[in-house]
């Protein structure tokens, strides 16, 4: 007990010698985190349109002006020829063509039936996808009104309408930051904490002092717990600044309660710990640490379900993110900051990264040997 | 000349005497491409729903199979009440509940309107708008086959065509930002420890009284990288192309011109890191828990930049990956010529400059 407290007390000294550090560990993380969650909105607006009007009626009139009064739109550029239009997409100045042909009025009146063309950059799927259905949905809406002047309307609905109503739960006003600052600080704390670890341990290793401590009659573990305790309790300062910057930048207080997020970030960060001493047992550089360490954060970030819904993964790539502890935390976050999730809510979390913890940190403390 | 050559033959010999690290530096980005251009996408497909069907007939029993059959939604679960939605969500055994009424078809039937509810999870809000509108314009796909053949006048139709991406694939917009994002971190992280290892190791002062410049010390540290690197941007090309399937409709060369550019660039800004700081672990702090969140969030490849604040937009302009981004996707899928990309190619060339520059005169900073 007593040497591990010695190996702590030095540990700690390494750490908070180097202010350079320190400041990076502290300031990095909270400047990232109240500038970054901005950045995080997907939602599908200000698409830019690019209209190609070959009528000039009243009609084409009206509809656009019903198109830029729906909100989605930008409407700033007006080309002659589609051909026109088509190099406004490539320029990237527009998303979608809308081509209104010379016999659009007259087609309507005199055949009752008319027809346009839009044409969509689809290099982004969703918002392609997206941008065409809104565009659509506000023609169905003009021609309805349209419609009405041509046509009596009976009482009644003469064909079967089903009217679709939606309500959005657990953040009704779909406030994108509540989502992501959660998983930002998720992803934060997972790097600090796995990467710090896994370079104090190489490091010791490339300049040689490892050498002085596997002569000294330290024990395997005490080695180990020495470099785990002092990251991990560096990483339970970071949830708190985490936490305490989500709550007066952006008033999130978790539905589910502090604690529970502490529990879990407790064990969580265990896991993430034992990655980084894993990682550190197997290199032989800073460098190569720090590469495998990207690799690996990289994985779990952009795997993490943050960013992409895990749901839409083909299988095995779904079976990756079952091994990926960010996954599990985010989801965590989730449940407890916004559907107010309780402990037992989130038992099975805890013991699949309990999990990861016991097998990452034995494994490295197995392949950990003191004579190198 | 023969100095510097002497100089690059000894970075060369740096780098593969590692062979672990020279394997790691040309697998990664294989294997990032290879994970990443499958598994991301924004789509939203196979989607957990759950239906509380209060109703039991027929039209429901068909608008529920329609559901089910669009490739978006899978059926999971069947709720008999109100009070099992919260717990359906909670245990994120669905991401959407649809509700349909007692009387569905009855109220279809007689009075020609019926309802239905959506109720989505929005603690993804992403995800939740999107099911919304795939589950809407299933139910209106539904309607308009119950309408069925009833002509009616005056009516607008669209015909829609999707450019440059018909099958509406996610690996169109996510390789060409995987490919921004993997150069741009490997790039910088291979240079970024270059120097301040050698100031580290000591080794430093023996450079220092070499008789080399500082300008060639640091561009000699740059070539190998560079050379590594040609390797793994053609090593990502070809699976691009053949495994992903994502096409190279413009100018091969014309792509790897600009490849190499941006190499440069993101090798410019690791030097200027290498240079300014005292230890590989600030380096590498820097270079990766300082970059990488950035990089994935204000390159504009996961969120759009025309969405963020103002003050946001000014900052994506700063990070290189986001040029970049914008050239590939221009090259690789619209096929763009130089003329079409000429602008982010000189942000890209003065960025070059800058980080360059900055970087030596850290270094000469260093030898006072």
């Amino acid at each position: 007990m007593r040497t591990l407290l010695f190996l702590l007390q030095k540990e700690f000294r390494q750490v908070f010698r180097d202010p350079s550090i320190i400041r990076m560990i502290f300031v990095m993380p909270s400047i990232q985190l109240l500038v970054l969650p901005w950045a995080a909105d997907y939602e599908v607006k200000n698409i830019n349109l690019v209209v190609v009007d070959h009528d000039h009626s009243a009609y084409t009139q009206k509809l656009i002006s019903t198109i830029t009064a729906s909100g989605y739109f930008q409407l700033d550029i007006y080309t002659a020829s589609y051909t026109d239009a088509l190099h406004e997409i490539e320029q990237d100045r527009a998303d979608i063509v809308l081509e209104i042909p010379a016999t659009f009025e007259k087609d309507f009146i005199k055949e009752q039936h008319t027809n346009l063309f839009i044409a969509v950059n689809a290099i982004n799927g969703t918002k392609a996808g997206l941008g065409s259905a809104y565009l659509q949905t506000i023609l169905t809406d003009y021609n309805k009104d349209i419609r009405v002047k041509f046509i009596q309307q009976p009482k009644f609905n003469t064909a079967p309408v089903i009217n679709v109503t939606y309500s959005n739960w657990f953040n009704p006003l779909m406030n994108y930051k509540y989502f992501m600052v959660p998983g930002i600080i998720v992803i934060l704390l997972t790097m600090v904490g796995s990467f710090l670890a896994s370079l104090n341990i190489v490091k010791e290793k490339e300049t040689g002092t490892i050498e002085q401590i596997n002569v000294t009659p330290i024990k395997k573990y005490h080695f180990i717990l020495g470099k785990l305790i002092p990251f991990w309790i560096l990483g339970l300062m970071i949830l708190t600044i985490g936490l305490t910057i989500s709550y007066f930048a952006y008033g999130i207080v978790p539905a589910g309660g502090f604690l529970t997020i502490y529990i879990f970030a407790a064990v969580y960060l265990l896991a993430v710990l034992g990655l980084g001493l894993l990682v550190s047992t197997y290199c032989g550089t800073q460098q190569q640490a720090m590469l495998i360490s990207f690799f690996l954060m990289m994985i779990f970030t952009l795997m993490g379900g943050l960013y992409t819904p895990i749901d839409s993964m083909p299988e095995w790539a779904q079976w990756i993110t079952r091994f990926n502890p960010v996954t599990y935390f985010i989801e965590v976050m989730r449940m407890v900051v916004l559907k107010g999730s309780s402990l037992a809510d989130i038992r099975k979390h805890i013991f699949i990264v309990l999990g990861f913890a016991a097998v990452l940190n034995t494994w490295a403390v197995l392949s950990y040997r003191k004579r190198s | 000349m023969k100095q510097f050559f002497a100089f690059v033959k000894k970075e060369f010999y740096h780098i593969f005497r590692d062979r672990r690290t020279l394997f790691i530096l040309l697998a990664l980005p294989i294997v990032q491409i290879i994970i990443f251009g499958f598994a991301l996408t924004n789509e939203v497909k196979n989607t957990k729903v759950a239906v509380l069907d209060q109703s039991h007939d027929n039209a429901t029993a068909s608008l529920i199979h329609e559901i089910d059959a669009s490739k978006y939604f899978d059926l999971a679960v069947n709720i008999h009440s109100q009070s099992e939605i919260e717990n359906i969500f909670k245990t994120g055994a669905a991401k959407l509940v649809i509700v349909l009424p007692a009387s569905f078809e009855s109220d279809l039937q007689h009075l020609n309107t019926a309802q239905v509810q959506l109720i989505a999870d929005a603690s993804d809000p992403n995800t939740a708008t999107t099911l919304i509108n795939y589950a809407t314009s299933v139910i209106r796909d539904y309607q308009q086959r119950i309408t069925d053949e009833r002509k009616i006048p005056y009516t607008i139709s669209a015909q829609v065509r999707m450019l440059y991406n018909p099958q509406m694939k996610g690996a169109y917009s996510f390789v060409p930002g995987v490919m921004a994002m993997v150069l741009m971190l490997v790039c910088t992280l291979m240079t970024a420890i270059t120097i301040v290892r050698e100031k580290e190791l000591g080794t430093m002062e023996v450079m220092l009284v070499s008789p080399l410049q500082p300008l060639k010390i640091i561009l000699a540290k740059a070539v190998p990288y560079l050379l590594l690197s040609i390797v793994n941007i053609s090593s990502i090309l070809l699976l691009s192309v053949f495994v992903l399937d994502v096409p190279i409709n413009g100018s091969l060369l014309l792509l790897m011109m600009e490849s190499i550019l941006f190499i440069i660039t993101c090798l410019s800004f690791g030097l200027l890191i290498s240079a300014g700081t005292d230890s590989q672990q600030t380096a590498m702090f820097i270079a990766l828990t300082g970059m990488f969140l950035p990089t994935v969030m204000l390159s504009g490849f996961m969120f759009p930049v025309e969405n963020m604040p103002l003050p946001l937009r000014i900052i994506s302009n700063v990070v290189p990956a986001k040029w970049f981004y914008i050239i590939v996707k221009s090259v690789m899928i619209k096929g763009v010529n130089l003329s079409g990309i000429w602008k982010e190619t000189l942000i890209l060339i003065g960025m070059t400059i800058f980080l360059l520059s900055m970087a030596i005169k850290k270094f000469k900073i260093r030898l006072a």
